[in-house]
């Protein structure tokens, strides 16, 4: 990039014909001048995102656990079974409470997610999978309240609106840790005698698994593991 | 040549092929289907396979080739037809929101071809008019606004080559040695130039207000898919890209426009880019809250984790590329970091007890990929082959050991260990974990 400064200083006589006529190069806003000022109208079709930590952005309206209940079962089931135990690999969305620290943990909307206003914004932005972001605002909504009604978070006579969300506190909130702590490890490059060879033993293999997919000729089309 | 030459021989020709590339391509049909397979010698149309070589003058030297646009584009030659992306169908629920990964055993430079560039997306892949595509930019800037194509096509140009990893590659091994394959383990790392305009020269544009400290990046696909990033990051490296080794974005890649976030995790390299908005603070988004965090084993989780690690991997030999026989062999592989360049990598044959440093091929640059050899005399023993980079901080790539004794074996994302090649006596090569 140029910097206006250091040529206005090289150049200044030229510099004030160049800012004039806007060919510097300069990081002035709207020096290039390319596009269209967005407008309120067009800003508020795309403005969907909402914050999950304080539901900033969430629409007005709202929805109950009984009509979530409803709109489940018709736009959501299919994938996510009735009441929300999964079906085949698409993911289960309820239970796991207090397995975080298992060897197999359940993560779900209840045991895992920290902030319920994101699960308003995802299936308003992202479901259902085959007609994204067609539900109304009421409707998710009620999808939001039945959902974590089935995970015991809110009860049956649960109102779920831009006020209510940000108040529903997920178990697992205060378990993330925003900042990375890596490098967490401490390996060194040494170069030779570094182990003991009778120590290098192979403790797992993946011969003879049959959970590889072929990787010449056709596309492999394995059955469910 | 006269011209009218070549229009007697274009002429003949034109007249000639049909029946003779119909005739040739039922040949080859039949052969196929004859033998189970695309013999080498099948190729010139004639039962032998031996009579295409020396001192025999094979088919195709005797006789005229296709013209120069017979295939406008181009494509690989038919023997390379298994050279693809491959997924594991039983990983995911349906195609639509799942992987494909890259053949790495059949590629040979830092540069991955467009067409086998590995594909992450969570609501298929969208077909997009570029005419009609917009990306908007608002929020916490001075100036709101609507770019086309055009537009951001008239911006100063950048390019830069830079590799993309989703964190998950690798991630099927935290637990135990599973998939028996280079592509299946590691493909989900590709390689490009990339041609765009710098994100900082577009928010300089709209003018960033004071309070701005993220920017949040969305998709225009079925699953909008949003990320948070500082914006630190964004003024430094990130690139608005139209380009990919020189042509426009594969529709897989984001078509007409994506994000690139220079050695960071694949999943923020926002693809179908569409909105950018800046704000106070980060959204939090699905993607970066129940997705894309690593659970640790005292039930905490890390969030944000957004930076790649030094990793490599030899790429021969490996499941997919076995050993002959004994004798001198280039043992080849590829290594990267996030955090800057490669300064050296080092294999080892005896499952890390003595190492070796490899040779690393120009171009070494920043956020991609590079190319490592060493030659390696195999005597037919069993061996532990491996490689570990070291990246220009003096990071050290870790053992799976390693990793699991600070993370446990549940985190899913940033699986970064040493790859183990066991090479067996016939030279077959299986993939191992080591105590």
């Amino acid at each position: 990039m140029f910097n206006s400064r250091s040529i206005c200083m090289m150049l200044f006589g030229a510099c004030i014909f160049g800012a004039a006529s806007g060919v510097t190069g300069a990081a002035e806003p709207g020096q290039f001048g390319y596009g269209q000022q967005a407008t309120q109208d067009q800003i508020a079709g795309w403005d969907i995102d909402v914050r999950g930590d304080d539901g900033a952005g969430l629409p007005p309206g709202s929805g109950t656990v009984e009509r979530g209940a409803e709109l489940f079962a018709d736009q959501c089931a299919a994938c996510h079974g009735t009441f929300g135990e999964g079906a085949g690999r698409f993911p289960k969305l309820v239970g796991g409470a207090g397995t975080l620290r298992n060897d197999r943990p359940e993560l779900t909307v209840g045991s895992y997610w920290p902030f319920a206003p994101t699960l308003w914004d995802y299936i308003n932005r992202a479901m259902p999978m085959p007609t994204p972001h067609t539900l109304s605002a009421d409707d998710v909504y009620a999808l939001t309240a039945y959902i974590l009604n089935l995970n015991d978070l809110v009860p049956n006579e649960f109102v779920a609106d831009r006020d209510s969300l940000p108040k529903v506190r997920m178990p697992n909130r205060n378990s993330f840790i925003w900042t990375d702590p890596r490098p967490d490890t401490a390996a060194k490059a040494c170069m030779n005698g570094c182990a003991d060879p009778a120590d290098v033993k192979i403790t797992s293999t993946a011969e003879g698994l049959n959970l590889t997919p072929r990787a010449s000729g056709p596309l492999d089309t394995m059955p469910p593991k | 040549m006269q011209p009218d030459v070549w229009r007697s021989i274009l002429v003949a020709s034109r007249h000639a092929d049909p029946r003779n590339s119909i005739g040739r391509r039922g040949f080859l049909k039949i052969g196929a289907a004859l033998t189970g397979g695309i013999a080498l010698g099948a190729n010139s149309g004639r039962a032998e396979p031996a009579s295409t070589s020396p001192p025999a003058d094979p088919p195709w030297s005797q006789s005229l080739g296709a013209g120069v646009v017979d295939r406008p584009y181009g494509r690989p030659a038919d023997t390379e037809a298994g050279v693809i992306r491959r997924n594991v169908p039983w990983l995911t629920a349906g195609t639509e929101s799942s992987v494909s990964f890259s053949p790495l055993q059949d590629l040979h430079g830092i540069i991955t071809p467009n067409g086998l560039f590995f594909e992450r997306h969570h609501a298929g892949r969208p077909d997009i008019d570029p005419d009609q595509h917009r990306l908007m930019i608002h929020g916490l800037v001075e100036r709101p606004l609507i770019l086309s194509m055009n537009d951001i096509m008239r911006f100063p140009q950048v390019t830069r080559i830079h590799f993309i990893e989703c964190p998950a590659n690798g991630g099927m091994e935290w637990r135990a040695a599973q998939m028996n394959s280079l592509q299946f383990n590691h493909g989900m790392i590709s390689c490009a130039e990339w041609t765009g305009v710098r994100l900082s020269t577009l928010l300089e544009e709209t003018g960033i207000k004071k309070d701005a400290k993220w920017a949040m990046v969305e998709g225009a696909d079925g699953a909008h898919m949003n990320r948070s990033l500082p914006l630190d990051k964004c003024l430094d490296d990130c690139i608005v890209a139209y380009a990919q080794n020189g042509e426009a974005l594969r529709p897989e890649q984001g078509y007409p426009l994506r994000l690139l976030v220079p050695g960071w995790e694949g999943n923020v390299n926002i693809k179908w880019l569409r909105r950018i908005k800046l704000g106070d603070k980060p959204w939090f988004s699905r993607e970066e809250t129940s997705k894309y965090t690593d659970l640790m084993p005292d039930g905490s989780s890390r969030g944000f984790t957004w930076l790649i690690d030094a990793k490599s991997v030899i790429t021969f030999p490996c499941p997919e590329k076995p050993l002959g026989p004994t004798g001198l062999y280039e043992i080849r592989g590829l290594a990267w970091t996030g955090n800057g360049k490669v300064k050296r990598v080092d294999v080892s044959a005896d499952g890390g007890v003595n190492w070796q440093t490899a040779r690393l091929h120009d171009p070494v640059l920043p956020k991609a990929l590079t190319k490592f050899t060493l030659p390696w005399r195999w005597d037919g023993a069993p061996a532990l082959l491996q490689s570990r980079v070291i990246d220009e901080t003096g990071y050290v790539q870790p053992t799976i050991a390693q990793l699991r004794s600070q993370r446990g074996s549940n985190s899913v994302y940033h699986n970064n260990s040493i790859q183990t090649w066991e090479v067996k006596r016939d030279g077959s090569i299986f993939d191992v974990q080591l105590a």
